[in-house]
């Protein structure tokens, strides 16, 4: 016992603050999330057990639950994979180096930096607007142009280009990612008579795909929980006609304005699900076609 | 001569490109000076007439409540949580790093499977915990979580951290009469700066942009941070007040510019080697 206190005393006392932080807000929750998820519970009255009632309920009658999961996976598998493109192609033209470079670069990261935030996404709700800046922009073309974030059928795309608007982050990395590529490599090739765009497809590409990997997954992540945007555009429930009704959003809705703690819980247990499912497809899927140097 | 051309098609790509990108930021800029009335009717963004009216409202607030407050409020939170995540995460790091302890491999990848975990699953029984403590509607579920390590993404980058430092100096330190503490406090955490800046800036954003939470815990306007008071603006003025609120919203991102700007060059390098962003 006693050599067990040696062994261990230091290392107790550098990680009791992340001890006490796992156990009582990360373990604990964790269980009482799922626990939760099997009962009602409104927060005024003690949990009652439903058993599996709440995600019988969400797949089978829950109308809000299939229109936000159709929302969230458009908004991700829209929004991301033109995020990417826009972020490697901008890397590709910053790369091979140009006048200013810096300062493009600086330019191209800013808006995911505030991107996130209650201001932009205000912001982001006046330009798409009656009277925002697109339709400003659109009658210099003599355009008419109509309310974007108010339209069912164009709102969601004013907040995914609001994510593409944010490819900053991945193009740093992206640039990285494009300087470890030896230059012998091009050098080797243009020998061999291959011409820019050959090389792209067979030298670049196949180099890049750990990256591609990588930004994809941390991005797909990431917009799965994005709140801030559809929150604010959607004017807090949403709108138009449940248009731009995030997932976390619908979670949000459940919990803290109808008070169906345990209803929200299982949705939150479904939404670790989905992340789980597809980032593990991703990982499958990445023996096919992520090419890792020997 | 081709490759001339070639550059300066370049330049104009990105040019137009990087232009397009600021376009709504200069947007927001014009209207934010420009007087109510010609808001709307003028298009340009270039004003024709320029004023700090919307600054002076905006500024005025919401409830009775200024921005003075709102912008305090926001700093002393983003701070309490540098402080929180700089020291915890950096002494968790160290444990995991150097010392050797039962369990640690458990521990660790315990450590590393909380940073994949969505918050959403904890977010609930959280709030039921803190509502049972009291703190709802104070700033104590914002920052003590900080001050126990709960964003391990850092430990992970501080982890790595920690294991490109040399060996030799801890055994020099021990040579010299040294215990864990002291190595801890005057080898490691010194030449840890550049991990501990990266986790600072970060937490600075991240905090900053925050809004969920803090809308969750905060409905007493005196606490509101800036994120919540510009929400409360909107719900309250509608689009009414459209000069007022992007005043406030303009200033609401410039500590992250200026931030930015002060750190940049770090900040892009952080990004590039730990893909955070």
């Amino acid at each position: 016992m006693k050599k067990l206190w040696e062994k261990n005393k230091y290392a107790l006392l550098f990680l009791s603050p992340w001890l006490i932080g796992i156990i009582f807000l990360g373990l604990i929750p964790m269980f009482a999330s799922l626990y939760l998820s099997f009962t009602n519970y409104n927060m005024f009255e003690a949990p009652t057990w439903t058993g599996l009632g709440n995600y019988i309920e969400m797949f089978t009658l829950d109308g809000r639950f299939w229109q936000s999961l159709k929302v969230t996976l458009i908004y991700v598998f829209v929004g991301v994979p033109l995020q990417l493109a826009m972020a490697f192609t901008i890397a590709l033209i910053l790369n091979r180096g140009v006048f200013g470079l810096s300062a493009f670069r600086a330019v191209y990261y800013i808006p995911s930096l505030i991107g996130p935030s209650v201001a932009i996404a205000i912001l982001w709700r006046q330009v798409f607007g009656m009277e925002g800046m697109v339709n400003d922009v659109l009658s210099l073309f003599g355009i008419d142009g109509q309310s974007w974030v108010s339209d069912p059928s164009t709102a969601l795309y004013t907040l995914i280009i609001l994510l593409i608007w944010q490819f900053g982050s991945p193009m740093v990395i992206f640039l990285a990612g494009l300087k470890q590529i030896p230059m012998e490599m091009y050098e080797a090739a243009s020998i061999d008579g291959a011409n820019k765009f050959d090389q792209i497809i067979r030298i670049t590409l196949p180099m890049i795909t750990p990256i591609i990997f990588f930004n994809l997954v941390m991005q797909i992540i990431g917009a799965f929980q994005a709140f801030t945007p559809a929150f604010i555009v959607g004017g807090e429930s949403g709108g138009p006609l449940d248009s731009t009704l995030f997932y976390t959003l619908y979670l949000y809705i459940k919990a803290f304005t109808e008070f169906q703690m345990g209803y929200a819980s299982a949705l939150a247990w479904i939404l670790l699900i989905i992340i789980a499912v597809f980032t593990s497809l991703l990982f499958l899927s990445a023996r096919k076609w992520v090419h890792y140097e020997s | 001569m081709k490759r001339k051309y070639a550059n300066i098609m370049k330049f104009s790509v990105l040019f137009v490109g990087a232009f397009v990108m600021l376009y709504p930021l200069l947007w927001m800029i014009s209207s934010a000076f420009k007087p109510t009335e010609i808001i709307f009717r003028e298009v340009s963004i270039i004003p024709t007439e320029v004023t700090l009216e919307n600054f002076m409202e905006g500024w005025q607030g919401i409830s009775g409540v200024s921005f003075t407050t709102f912008f305090s409020n926001s700093f002393i939170i983003v701070g309490l949580c540098i402080v929180g995540n700089v020291i915890t995460c950096s002494m968790a790091a160290y444990a995991f790093a150097r010392l050797n302890f039962s369990l640690k491999t458990l521990l660790f990848a315990l450590m590393l499977g909380s940073i994949m975990l969505p918050y959403h699953v904890l977010l609930i029984p959280q709030y039921l915990i803190f509502n049972y403590l009291g703190w709802v509607d104070t700033f104590l579920p914002l920052f003590i979580p900080k001050f126990l390590a709960t964003d391990a993404f850092f430990i992970f980058l501080m982890v790595q951290f920690v294991r490109g430092i040399p060996r030799e100096l801890d055994n020099a330190a021990r040579i010299d009469g040294c215990g864990p503490v002291q190595i801890f406090s005057r080898i490691i955490f010194p030449l840890m700066l550049p991990a501990i800046v990266t986790t600072a800036i970060f937490t600075f954003i991240w905090t900053w942009n925050d809004f969920f939470s803090q809308y969750i815990y905060l409905s007493n306007p005196n606490l509101w941070t800036v994120s919540l008071a510009l929400r409360g603006f909107l719900d309250a003025m509608g689009e009414s007040q459209w000069g007022a609120m992007f005043a406030m919203s303009l200033l609401s991102i410039v500590p992250i510019f200026i931030f930015f700007i002060a750190f940049q060059k770090l900040l892009i390098e952080g990004i590039a080697t730990t893909g955070i962003k």
